[in-house]
């Protein structure tokens, strides 16, 4: 077990390797397909994603006292070519499921960062790791817009790792 | 003739949909436990114990499992000695809008392919209806989320493709959806009928108890042989490898025509959120 908290820098994500379980604690991003579009766009953002960690969810909605709804991962492949130009402007770390192209996995490598799944389907219990929300951007896309979530001992796993190696039967 | 009030149906949707995606069938949850006990490393087996965990906490606080919950897909059988008093699209559409919102669930519907706008109150519902003979209206509900609905396909194989072109297809699909579809999976396999038919095939075969067996004893020795090929894929629980990819195959068949050989493959993940009503 590995605790990680973010900011992430290139020393810890070295000694990161497939299939290692990593609690991660303090503040993590949100965004999925639509934020990572206007993320992409918007290269003069304020947003600091220097050793950043993205989390792909789209939470349900939080009952009334509750924090957030169910927040497990979505998939990640749908993000590949969209993570590029954010690992390029510091992103460390990101968290889905599910496997991902090799043009990703090489972009992955070479800036080093780090992709990490969390247990799909699990809403209900990855939820109760988060201690608090804040929307920080594109508010209008709802359950899509990015977020600041703050974590304790959020459970995910290493998937790709900068040297080489899959969590994947099916990759080589 | 006998009556429904559309406001119990729309009440037994409702109720349906919330109630499914905050609990998992307990025979899913054996299934579940049984796979658990039999993966070896700590990996696979520490993903099966998250997926336990949560079917517990989520019961336990009655909020959702997922937080893809889905599209809601009903099911209609329509006993044609039964009235419904008022509109049955309608009647299902509200009970969808109820449960969506009094039940804090997300509302993944989109208005239009490429504007993507949001219903913002997760309707339409996908409806199926069929008449049947009876006095009763029996609603199969379903919330049915895109992980592993995005791996499912159709192909038209050719009859000279065989048992073992379905096989191959049906192997290779779920080895390159990978653990996209969050695996463990139940596959719902449509053999037949045209390119239309072989989908609302695999559709109803997800939608089968887990634990009934085919009335054609050939389909029933297929399932539990597909069953064993796709476990013996090793993608394992969430794709990390392992024993269990796979929970359950459950294949529907219709005739066809004599050139043809339609393939459906309708994948649903562990999260597998559906239910009967009989009204
Ligand atoms: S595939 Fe199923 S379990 Fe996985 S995120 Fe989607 S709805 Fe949830």
């Amino acid at each position: 077990m590995i605790r990680i908290t973010p900011p992430i820098d290139n020393a810890t994500i070295k000694q990161l390797h497939a299939g290692d379980k990593v609690l991660l604690s303090g503040t993590i991003l949100t965004a999925r397909d639509q934020a990572h579009i206007r993320l992409v766009k918007d290269q003069a953002t304020d947003l600091d994603l220097k050793g950043a960690v993205i989390y792909y969810v789209g939470p349900t909605p939080a009952r009334p006292g509750e924090i957030i709804g169910a927040s497990g991962p979505t998939s990640s492949y749908r993000m590949d070519s969209l993570s590029v130009p954010l690992m390029e402007r510091g992103v460390k770390m990101m968290i889905g499921k599910g496997n991902r192209s090799k043009a990703f996995r090489n972009a992955m490598i070479e800036n080093n960062a780090v992709y990490m799944i969390a247990t799909g389907g699990a809403g209900a219990l990855l939820s109760s790791k988060i201690k608090s929300v804040r929307v920080i951007k594109y508010e209008d896309l709802g359950t899509e817009a990015v977020h600041a979530l703050e974590v304790e001992d959020f459970p995910c796993f290493v998937a790709y790792d900068v040297h080489g190696k899959s969590i994947f039967k099916g990759d080589v | 003739m006998r009556t429904v009030s559309a406001e119990k149906l729309t009440k037994a949707v409702k109720d349906s949909l919330i109630k499914i995606n905050y609990e998992l069938d307990n025979s899913l949850v054996t299934l579940l436990k049984k796979a658990k006990s039999k993966e070896t490393s700590n990996l696979s087996k520490s993903i099966l114990d998250d997926i336990l965990e949560n079917q517990a906490l989520a019961r336990d606080r009655k909020a959702p499992l997922c937080q893809d919950t889905g599209v809601a897909v009903i099911f209609v059988e329509h006993g044609l000695d039964v009235r419904l008093d008022g509109n049955l699209d309608d009647a299902i559409n509200a009970g969808v809008r109820l449960a969506y919102d009094e039940g804090y669930l997300r509302k993944s519907v989109v208005q239009h392919p490429f504007n993507r706008e949001n219903t913002k109150d997760n309707t339409p519902a996908i409806i199926h209806t069929k008449l049947v003979d009876g006095d009763q209206i029996k609603l199969k509900i379903a919330s049915k989320g895109a992980g592993s609905e995005n791996m499912s396909k159709v192909v038209m194989l050719t009859p000279s493709d065989g048992i073992e072109g379905v096989k191959k297809l049906v192997l290779d699909t779920i080895f390159d959806a990978g653990g996209k579809p969050c695996p463990p999976i139940i596959v719902g396999i449509g053999v037949g009928g045209n390119f239309e038919k072989s989908a609302m095939l695999a559709k109803e075969a997800i939608l089968r108890d887990l634990d009934d067996s085919n009335p054609d004893p050939s389909l029933n020795a297929l399932e539990k042989e597909l069953l064993s090929e796709i476990n013996a894929l090793g993608v394992g629980p969430m794709g990390v490898g392992g024993e269990t990819t796979c929970l359950a195959v459950k294949i529907n068949t219709f005739p066809m025509h004599i050139a043809s050989l339609p393939v459906a493959i309708n994948i649903q993940c562990h999260s597998a959120r559906h239910m009967e009503v009989t009204l």
